[in-house]
């Protein structure tokens, strides 16, 4: 019963929002699809955050990423890209993550093998630690690699940087 | 200003921390047993396989058995396991000297599990993940860095590996030869500093 409720919950959800959201799904891309997502995005800002569930200063920096999201800044994206499968196959645990906290930035699953392979390609000055987040502006090819987790108003200080 | 100072001093510690072919200083730090351990107490290895681990990162978690194995494998050929624990207890309590003590007593480890209270060696090493493995040779006096980074290239399973990373250079070291892969790179948990 309760799980019937929970998916009624769900595609309501889904109608409520439709494409606008991208809060209860998440696609699964290989990290060369990763590349192509950060150098081609949308938006002329892209706040690109890696996380995993397990990762606890990652679920405490994340309303400093989504409040980025809910405000509807002009031209500034985040992306959370979650590492959960480099350690767990299981994509359901990542799905409950998003619904239970409705997550309203997109996310990516990034499946892929073999970090040593494809960590530089992403971004050189990362070790691999998280959490982690880079800004990129496409416009002026600025970046910004944050190697910690996000306080209070740094997003907001580095986006005003990198404008 | 502050963010300045803070910025350089972030910049400085990454600039400073030591790389393949770099001499480490020594340290000294509080075994789980209570005892203190240094390098120089491995004065008499071929060299020392150093991690930084601790208890609650699902890495070092996966990994724990196969770091077990490490020691088990290359102490007799003269390359113990040393681990060291960064984690500010404060910050993550799964990670105290008391929880350190169960974990070593639960899993019946034969080799250091070192506290390194005020994350001055791991600042020293540039240690960012856990687990991140450190693999010195020791020449005369002196531990040489010849490998920086990760255990193997998967995580999930290491049977499943097929680059053991730490294997393949303690390996090339005894037979004398160069270690042709120093540094990788893998997703792990940062280690938990304490708040500036």
């Amino acid at each position: 019963m309760k799980n019937r409720m929970t998916k009624v919950s769900l595609i309501a959800a889904l109608l409520l929002f439709g494409q606008s959201s991208y809060s209860q799904t998440a696609e699964v891309v290989t990290a060369s699809e990763l590349q192509q997502r950060i150098t081609n995005g949308s938006e002329d800002i892209q706040i690109v955050n890696f996380w995993a569930t397990w990762c606890g200063p990652c679920i405490k920096e994340l309303p400093f990423l989504e409040r980025i999201t809910t405000e509807g800044r002009p031209n500034v994206k985040v992306l959370l890209v979650s590492l959960d499968l480099d350690l767990d196959p299981d994509r359901d645990k990542v799905y409950k993550f998003i619904a239970r906290k409705n997550i309203q930035s997109e996310v990516l699953l990034l499946d892929e093998p073999d970090p040593n392979s494809w960590i530089n390609k992403i971004e050189p000055e990362w070790s691999g630690a998280l959490p982690a987040t880079v800004i990129i502006n496409q416009k002026t090819g600025k970046r910004k690699f944050i190697g910690h987790a996000l306080r209070e108003g740094e997003l907001e200080r580095y986006l005003d940087e990198i404008q | 200003m502050l963010s300045i100072v803070l910025g350089l001093t972030l910049v400085s510690w990454s600039n400073t921390a030591y790389d393949v072919g770099d001499t480490v200083s020594d340290f000294r730090l509080k075994n789980f047993d209570g005892k203190m351990v240094s390098l120089s107490d491995y004065n008499g290895s071929k060299g020392v396989i150093l991690i930084f681990d601790c208890n609650t990162c699902p890495y070092s978690k996966a990994y724990n058995d196969r770091i077990i194995a490490l020691h088990r494998t290359f102490a007799p050929k003269g390359f113990p396991v040393v681990t060291i624990n960064s984690n500010d207890g404060e910050q993550s309590p799964g990670d105290s000297f008391e929880q350190m003590v169960a974990r070593a007593r639960r899993k019946n480890y034969n080799f250091p599990y070192l506290l390194d209270q005020t994350q001055a060696v791991a600042r020293a090493f540039g240690a960012t993940n856990t687990p991140h493995v450190f693999l010195l040779e020791r020449k005369g006096k002196n531990f040489v860095i010849a490998y920086i980074g990760t255990i193997d290239n998967n995580s999930r399973n290491g049977s499943q590996a097929d680059k053991k990373y730490v294997e393949e250079a303690v390996k090339a070291l005894l037979e004398g030869k160069q270690v042709t892969i120093q540094k990788t790179k893998a997703v792990g948990c940062g280690i938990k500093w304490k708040d500036a």
